[in-house]
């Protein structure tokens, strides 16, 4: 099946570069990790770009996620790359505009469309150059059973002190396990509770470019309270969370025991495959009604152009496509869950991601705070992140003494946090 | 007559009889050894990449910067902790069992041999993950067994407590490898010639009197064999804990052994990239270590055991 697969695509590949076409025709690669979106991609977004641009043509060539840094590294090197590469978030993509290999877009007008923020990831320290196009980023939120909440009688919480109350009512009640998330694998205490509240407490970017520029610490109260936030969920979580895994997790919702799940949107089409009730979702509580909302909205995945690429322009022609609306709402509806970086207003088909995708509207959005430089020394604040999350939520680790083990991991390498 | 002396020819037998064994045994342990060491005295430019001698300036780090001392030493311990374990329940369980195997009216013993060899066949992923799920406290079974006989208020989060989820695994580590020791002195056992055992009971020693003061001395150079396996294999030990507990060796790197410590290190984990350098020095740290057990093994206790002839 595979072989005939790649043979049809061979072909395809072969006649669209010297069967029907007429001489001029360009053909652009697209080197990607995203072997899953193989389907999409050749299905809905190179028909709706080619049928615009005719005489350029476009080959989507995935290759396995945990192989593509390797090959695409190896194939640059050997300058057989193709001419757009879609780009890893933060210091991956930096490395290789170190390098020279990708081009930097600065005079590429597409670029507008797309904030600060979701530039962030494939721009330079220093602000100076941006080298990938933004194609896509997460949310963080709350996806909930909304039977279980009917069921129980409650309604969904805006505030951190409503979110409590709920949590002890569905705890009360008892037919549901409150909230489906253990500490097993250790990155979920990380990522989908301190990232997911987190932003809500340092502000967002604020919090995220006062840490980077040296003038805040991990020890700070708007570090520390979410991690306060996080130690009081442990009641509710489900018996023996110490040992429950991401999968268990998963499971333990969509197998309708658990009301509520710390999620990413990613778990938008899982869910959705997985779960037989209605599902609903909502942003992280905020601290005290009339305070202003961030949400973790992480850059993804993003495309850059080969910098010895012979096909620049017609490479630039695709990349200026990438900033339009029509794009936008492609590939956001394609891939629930994963939400188009430019600044469109975009509708979504799908509800669940709607409600994720409408928070951006009311609320700022912001990256997990130890993707960019914070995570480059040793000891790796990402890393320690993850063990210390787990430990608060665990119950086995203060929250102060958390956030004092990473400012002290922070401080012995990173300069702006020494002294 | 007054010829020459003969010239004995040189032996060309040995070394080509030596030769395959050398050629392979250098290529695949000596080399990558040499190569570990090597690595191990320099260091990486993180952004040009280009490789510097930087001598015992890896070691240093390991051994003073408190960033490395403390999860390296709190890995060892952990380490030290995994073997006792096995000292004292993997290899007294063996050695029970395969008592109890060499009875010789003893109903079902190919039965039971076969099983209790089985899990040692069985790939470390396998075991990690059914037993990840037996004691998982959402859909393990675990608990419910605990209940039936009466000791359900004991039931926890094995894998997930600090103060557990080591001693979970080494049990679990010690479960698939008893057949081992099993199967090691079973065979010992088994070539204890019969006239020593009858001269026994013709002495009157017989039962765990026979056992202990006969057969015991007699399978004494197994058991150190036997142990100086389960140090080595213990010390290399990285698979059942990764399978189970990931990288990070959770929680708070209770379970965290030399292994994972020099996998996280030489391949890096999430956003922090591997560092091969320092890898190479933690693992060239536990080959000292594994030497210097076999070593005491070689020269201290193997001599002081006596060997009977039989």
């Amino acid at each position: 099946m595979k072989t005939a697969l790649r043979g049809a695509l061979l072909a395809a590949t072969v006649l669209a570069a010297c069967g029907p076409a007429v001489a001029e025709d360009v053909t652009l690669t697209i080197e990607s990790w995203r072997n899953d979106d193989l389907s999409i991609w050749q299905e809905t977004i190179i028909p709706a770009f080619e049928a615009k641009h005719p005489g350029i043509k476009l080959v989507f060539a995935p290759v396995a996620p945990t192989q593509y840094n390797a090959a695409l590294n190896a194939k640059l090197e050997g300058g057989t790359a193709g001419d757009l590469i879609t780009c890893r978030p933060f210091d991956g993509s930096l490395d290789l505009y170190a390098k020279g290999y990708l081009a930097k877009l600065n005079d590429l007008p597409a670029l507008e469309n797309f904030s600060e923020v979701a530039r962030s990831a494939w721009t330079t320290d220093d602000g100076s150059a941006t080298f990938c196009v933004p194609m896509a980023a997460v949310i963080h939120g709350f996806i909930y059973n909304k039977d279980a909440f009917a069921e129980v009688g409650v309604e969904v919480p805006t505030t951190q002190a409503e979110f409590m109350d709920v949590l002890a009512k569905l705890k009360d009640e008892g037919s549901y396990v409150p909230m489906a998330m253990g500490t097993l694998d250790q990155w979920e205490a990380a990522t989908m509770a301190y990232q997911n509240i987190g932003p809500m407490y340092w502000k967002g970017e604020e919090g995220r470019k006062a840490l980077i520029a040296g003038t805040a610490k991990m020890t700070d109260p708007e570090w520390v309270k979410p991690l306060e936030v996080i130690a009081g969920w442990k009641p509710y979580l489900g018996d023996g969370f110490e040992a429950q895994a991401y999968a268990d997790s998963q499971n333990l919702f969509t197998l309708g025991r658990a009301a509520i799940f710390p999620a990413g949107s990613w778990e938008i089409s899982g869910f959705k495959r997985d779960a037989d009730f209605e599902l609903g979702a909502f942003p992280p509580p905020l601290p005290a009604a009339g305070d202003k909302c961030y949400i973790s909205d992480h850059n993804d995945i993003a495309i850059g152009l080969n910098a010895a690429s012979p096909n620049a322009d017609a490479a630039r022609t695709f990349l200026e496509w990438m900033g339009t609306k029509e794009f936008a709402e492609l590939y956001s509806n394609s891939l629930p869950g994963f939400f188009s970086l430019s600044s469109h207003e975009i509708t979504l088909d799908d509800p669940l991601a709607n409600e994720f995708v409408s928070w951006r509207k009311s609320c700022d959005s912001t990256i997990r705070s130890a993707a960019q430089i914070l995570s480059r020394g040793t000891p790796n604040l990402w890393s320690q992140m993850w063990g210390v999350a787990a430990n608060v939520v665990n119950g086995t680790q203060s929250p102060a003494d958390a956030a004092a083990e990473m400012q002290a991991g922070l401080a012995a390498w990173y300069e702006p946090q020494k002294n | 007559m007054g010829g020459k002396p003969q010239k004995k020819p040189f032996p060309w037998h040995i070394p080509v009889f030596l030769a395959p064994a050398v050629l392979i045994y250098t290529l695949v342990m000596i080399l990558p050894l040499a190569e570990t060491l090597r690595l191990s005295f320099f260091q990486r430019d993180p952004v040009s990449q280009a490789s510097f001698y930087v001598g015992f300036a890896n070691y240093a780090r390991l051994f003073f910067d408190p960033f490395w001392v403390g999860p390296f030493f709190n890995a060892l311990g952990n380490n030290l902790y995994f073997f006792v374990i096995h000292m004292l329940v993997q290899n007294p369980i063996g050695i029970l069992i395969a008592a109890l195997l060499s009875m010789t009216h003893l109903p079902g013993k190919k039965f039971y041999r076969t099983a209790i060899f089985l899990p040692t066949l069985l790939s470390f992923v396998v075991v990690g993950f059914v037993w990840k799920l037996m004691l998982s406290p959402l859909w393990g079974v675990s608990k419910d067994m605990m209940s039936s006989v009466g000791l359900g208020h004991l039931f926890m989060p094995f894998l997930g407590k600090e103060e557990t989820a080591l001693t979970t695994l080494s049990l679990i580590s010690v479960w698939q490898f008893v057949g081992i020791p099993m199967m090691l002195i079973y065979a010992a056992l088994l070539s204890i010639p019969d006239e020593v055992i009858e001269a026994a009971e013709c002495d009157g020693v017989t039962g765990l009197s026979q056992f202990f003061k006969i057969k015991l001395p007699l399978i004494l150079p197994t058991v150190g064999i036997i142990s100086i396996l389960t140090f080595v294999g213990n010390f290399n030990a990285f698979d059942l804990i990764y399978t189970t507990q990931g990288p990070l060796a959770g929680p708070n790197f209770s379970t965290d052994l030399l292994g994972t410590i020099l996998y996280r290190t030489f391949y890096g984990q999430q956003t922090q990239p591997g560092d091969p350098n320092m890898g190479a020095a933690i693992a060239t740290v536990m080959f000292f270590i594994i030497l210097a057990g076999v070593a005491v093994y070689l020269f201290v206790i193997q001599r002081k055991l006596t060997r009977y002839e039989m």
